[in-house]
């Protein structure tokens, strides 16, 4: 709602019309602050609105704990990013920035209804318009081709896994006899080639959309976003929806076929492919964008494997990702917008300009890492207890690469602080040095990251504060979830020990930074997915092209024919299958019928063998008149006048397209034998289609019930009036919308047109003979 | 082809375009219990600018005031409009409702929603004639009056 006034706001307020916007997510962040001790207390917040009863299909929405975690999330870093937007955005960017805010905004609020959806197709509702939302928000710049493009990768990746997503749920809703999201987890449908086939496609949709393996190429190309955007949609909330979703479904299905398989590999493959490459990232965005898809597939692991003791740990961390990730984007965004460069290899010495930045970027970025006495650390801890403790297969094998990964993001996140704020003695050749010279940014810019920064320290120190809402986040998906009582202190065990060892060797694998650097330089490239990518678009465009040049060759001649052969062949053959005419078929039941007939007749012959186009156009009129009288006989004068009117205006039509046509047709030419014995054929089908479907009836006409129904539902005495625009007023409306649509079609038809003609003024005679003999073979 | 402008023509014309006009209102607001309706209306009130056209040339649009597509998007809201009302007022999309109001000269007189929907295919049929008569008709290159 508040999206909608967006572009207004922004014309009185300019930039502050960001600040209007927080308000949105603000109110929404209050409101489940007051649902939260209710919530908290087991009775979730459910509402309902039919949507089309008919189809059996509702607005459902619930806020059970697991929803609040993640709309508080959402609500939260939401008012945080409209204040860094404020900050961010230059005034000049004014008209672009009316357009982004209400995107933005409404963003906010797909986000917020995804998360509270508790029905499969208002999920899905919700999540297409996450995806569209996305969409524009990553093509912020659309001048730049690279953002086109990255907007139309990630909208395409997304909006296929979607689709994807649609078919999973539809499968899932179908098995399970219903379309609710927590009836269908509590009573999981029973296993069977339907349910392991919606289970893959949903898997599909969540891997898309959180940035999985093989399809995490969109998220590294949309940082082409502005940065609040990146920090907002792209690590904090919008790539977290696959993960709800996995959250959501994994307890009840994780024991399904090869949920568990698909689930891990995908989420370890990804979370050690993601931290390698941002191990070697130059660009402080791009390594945060690795980052998160490393995180991501972290997530996707504890929450997937749908195991009792993962799943506190899997809420932990998803809090401690998003505030973490969102602070340290908006740290690069700081540096980004102070210093015009984001390349680790020339910032220097920015610590000790900006050092406020760099001690939230710190605490951001060790939260990230898993070192005390973050919220990072606890959730790291909880989450080696739980691999520890679970027991499914190969829970071992899954914390070895785990552990290995984690050395690699505390490696990253070293490395991170240390490429944006140490002052290093040597910048690589061929980079300007950036660092100490840099303005110092506005406060309200630098505050959003501190909030964050604080809540990662105040939650790590004090993590009492959370730990109501996470264990009851946790029962909420998973009831018998295993929940323990949080502490900053590290228990001295296996899990501290494991700790210790990312510790240390992340510090080495940052150490030998240089020499990894020449070992991968010399390692050959994988076949990258966004190579895949590209192949599968060039192919589609091909294919595309030629599919349309083989039926869009733009002769009318050919349209016409094939339309009126379909017409022939298709209802045709049925014709001579069951040819029983009606029995009381009357040819003529009145002289005036008669009369009328012959008119009617005489005047369609005029028309086909007239040679002056205008003598035929008034002939097809009168054909169209005596049609119009016809009806009047027959006792239906709306018809009759609608036919009229009908006629008339379109005789009006074709004189004005006529002023543009030669006066006369060209003399008869090769195709005219075949011409007529289509139009023979057509005519004799007509006829024949005519007799036989008026004795075709099997049931009483519906139109009986709708006379009957019309005064008294409907309220009116014109029965077709009242089916026009009461009983059929779905039809009606799509009719007067394609005229619309037609309407417009000719406009720009001919303004296009006019374009072309003015662009070449000379050549205007020759374009318009040109035309007029293509013209010219329309019969 | 210009069509030729007589002096006869545009008096003729003048006489019964508002007569036009107005037994497009009268379709329009019968239509519900007798022949009529938003579409044969808004045909009628096309067909009247098409004699309008026909005396004066595209100058005659002038006497719409806005712009025929504006003509024609304003009618489909309207129609959706009473679609999303009736939606607030507790129905089904579209569903129908009605209203006696007293009018100050007519007396009581019952309002249909399906009216309101009705002269948003009014307005939609109106918007699409003369856009085509805008379009179609005003840009000959040998049309003194086509900018």
């Amino acid at each position: 709602m508040v999206a909608a006034t967006a572009p207004i706001a922004y014309r009185f307020l300019g930039r502050y019309a960001l600040l209007w916007c927080a308000s949105a997510p603000l109110a929404a962040f209050v409101w489940l602050l007051t649902q939260t001790p209710g919530v908290l207390d087991g009775h979730p917040v459910a509402e309902s609105l039919e949507w089309l009863p008919q189809l059996g299909l509702d607005v459902g929405l619930r806020l059970d704990a697991f929803a609040l975690l993640m709309a508080l999330l959402v609500t939260g870093i939401g008012v945080l990013v409209f204040v860094y937007a404020y900050g961010y955005f230059e005034d000049h960017e004014e008209p672009a920035l009316t357009s982004f805010t209400a995107w933005l905004t409404l963003f906010a609020g797909s986000m917020l209804g995804l998360v509270l959806a508790d029905e499969v197709f208002t999920l899905f509702v919700f999540w297409e318009l996450t995806s569209i939302t996305s969409f524009f928000l990553i093509g912020f710049h659309h001048e730049q081709g690279s953002a086109r493009g990255a907007a139309r990768q990630a909208f395409l990746v997304t909006g296929l896994g979607g689709l994807a997503l649609l078919g999973g749920l539809v499968l899932l809703a179908q098995e399970a006899g219903t379309t609710s999201i927590s009836e269908i987890v509590t009573a999981p449908p029973a296993t069977n080639g339907i349910v392991v086939a919606g289970l893959v496609l949903l898997l599909v949709g969540a891997f898309t959309k959180s940035a999985q393996a093989p399809f995490h190429f969109w998220l590294p190309s949309a940082m082409v976003a502005p940065t609040p955007v990146s920090g907002y949609l792209h690590s904090a909330t919008m790539v977290k929806a696959g993960i709800y979703l996995i959250a959501r479904f994994a307890p009840a299905f994780a024991d399904v076929g090869i949920w568990r398989p698909l689930v891990l590999t995908v989420g370890l493959v990804t979370m050690t492919l993601g931290a390698l490459r941002a191990l070697f990232a130059h660009d402080l965005k791009q390594l945060l964008a690795f980052s998160t898809i490393s995180q991501l597939g972290f997530l996707t692991v504890l929450f997937g494997a749908g195991s009792p003791e993962l799943a506190e740990a899997a809420c932990l961390m998803l809090l401690a990702h998003a505030i973490a990730k969102a602070a340290l984007f908006m740290v690069v965004g700081v540096i980004d917008h102070q210093a015009h460069t984001r390349d680790l290899r020339a910032l220097s010495g920015l610590g000790r300009r900006l050092p406020a930045l760099a001690v939230v970027a710190t605490i951001a970025a060790g939260s990230m890492a898993g070192v005390g006495p973050f919220i990072g650390f606890i959730g790291k801890e909880q989450a080696f207890n739980g691999l520890l403790d679970a027991h499914f297969d190969g829970s071992i094998a899954v914390l070895a690469v785990v552990v290995v990964a984690s050395c690699l993001t505390f490696a990253y996140a070293l490395r991170f602080l240390w490429g944006a704020f140490a002052t290093k003695s040597n910048v690589d050749a061929g980079h300007h040095r950036v660092g100490s010279e840099v303005a110092r940014p506005n406060v309200l810019f630098v505050a959003p990251a501190a909030v964050l920064g604080g809540a990662c320290l105040l939650f790590g120190l004090a993590p009492g504060t959370v730990e109501h809402l996470i264990a009851q986040a946790t029962r909420a998906i998973q009831a018998d979830a295993v929940t323990h009582t949080l502490s900053v202190v590290p228990h001295l065990g296996t899990a501290f020990g494991l700790s210790l060892v990312v510790i240390t060797s992340g510090v080495v694998l940052f150490a030998w930074r240089h020499a990894l650097d020449r070992l991968r330089r010399r390692t050959p490239r994988l076949p990258s997915s966004a190579g895949g990518y590209e192949v599968a678009i060039r192919g589609l465009n091909r294919v595309a092209d030629r599919v349309t040049g083989f039926v869009q060759h733009g002769s009318l001649p050919v349209y016409i024919s094939v339309v009126l052969l379909t017409f022939i062949v298709a209802p045709g053959s049925v014709l001579l299958v069951r040819n029983t005419l009606a029995d009381d078929v009357a040819f003529v039941a009145t002289p005036m019928q008669a009369a009328v007939g012959a008119l009617i007749v005489g005047a369609a012959i005029a028309a086909a063998i007239s040679r002056r186009r205008f003598a035929a156009v008034i002939a097809l009129g009168a054909v169209g008149y005596g049609i119009a009288v016809m009806w009047v006989l027959e006792g239906a004068p709306d018809l009759a006048i609608a036919q009229l009117l009908v006629e008339t205006l379109s005789v009006v039509v074709f004189v004005l397209v006529l002023r543009r046509l030669p006066s006369h047709f060209k003399a008869p030419h090769r195709g005219q034998v075949a011409r007529l014995v289509l139009a023979g054929l057509v005519g004799t089908m007509m006829t024949g289609f005519v007799l036989v479907s008026t004795g075709a009836r099997v049931v009483p006409p519906i139109s009986n019930e709708l006379v009957e129904r019309s005064l008294e539902d409907g309220g009116g005495r014109n029965v077709v009036n009242v089916i026009l625009v009461d009983f059929r007023g779905y039809d009606t409306l799509g009719e007067i919308t394609v005229l619309v649509v037609a309407g417009l079609g000719i406009a720009s038809l001919v303004l296009a047109g006019r374009a072309r003609r003015g662009r070449s003024d000379e050549r205007t005679r020759d374009a318009e003979m040109v035309e007029d003999d293509q013209l010219e073979g329309a019969p | 082809m210009i069509p030729i402008r007589s002096r006869i023509l545009d008096v003729g014309v003048r006489a019964v375009f508002h007569t036009f006009l107005l037994l497009s209102l009268f379709l329009l607001f019968r239509g519900h219990n007798q022949p009529g309706g938003g579409f044969s209306g808004g045909l009628v009130a096309g067909a009247a600018f098409v004699l309008l056209w026909v005396a004066r040339g595209p100058a005659a649009l002038r006497f719409l005031y806005v712009a025929p597509e504006t003509i024609a998007a304003s009618g489909l809201c309207v129609a959706v409009a009473t679609g999303i009302a009736s939606l607030f007022a507790g129905g089904q999309f579209l569903e129908s409702g009605s209203a006696v109001v007293d009018v100050a000269v007519l007396g009581e007189v019952k309002f249909f929603s399906v009216l309101a929907f009705d002269i948003g295919v009014y307005l939609v049929v109106l918007g699409f004639v003369t856009v085509a008569l805008q379009r179609l008709g005003t840009d000959l290159p040998d049309d003194p009056s086509a900018s």
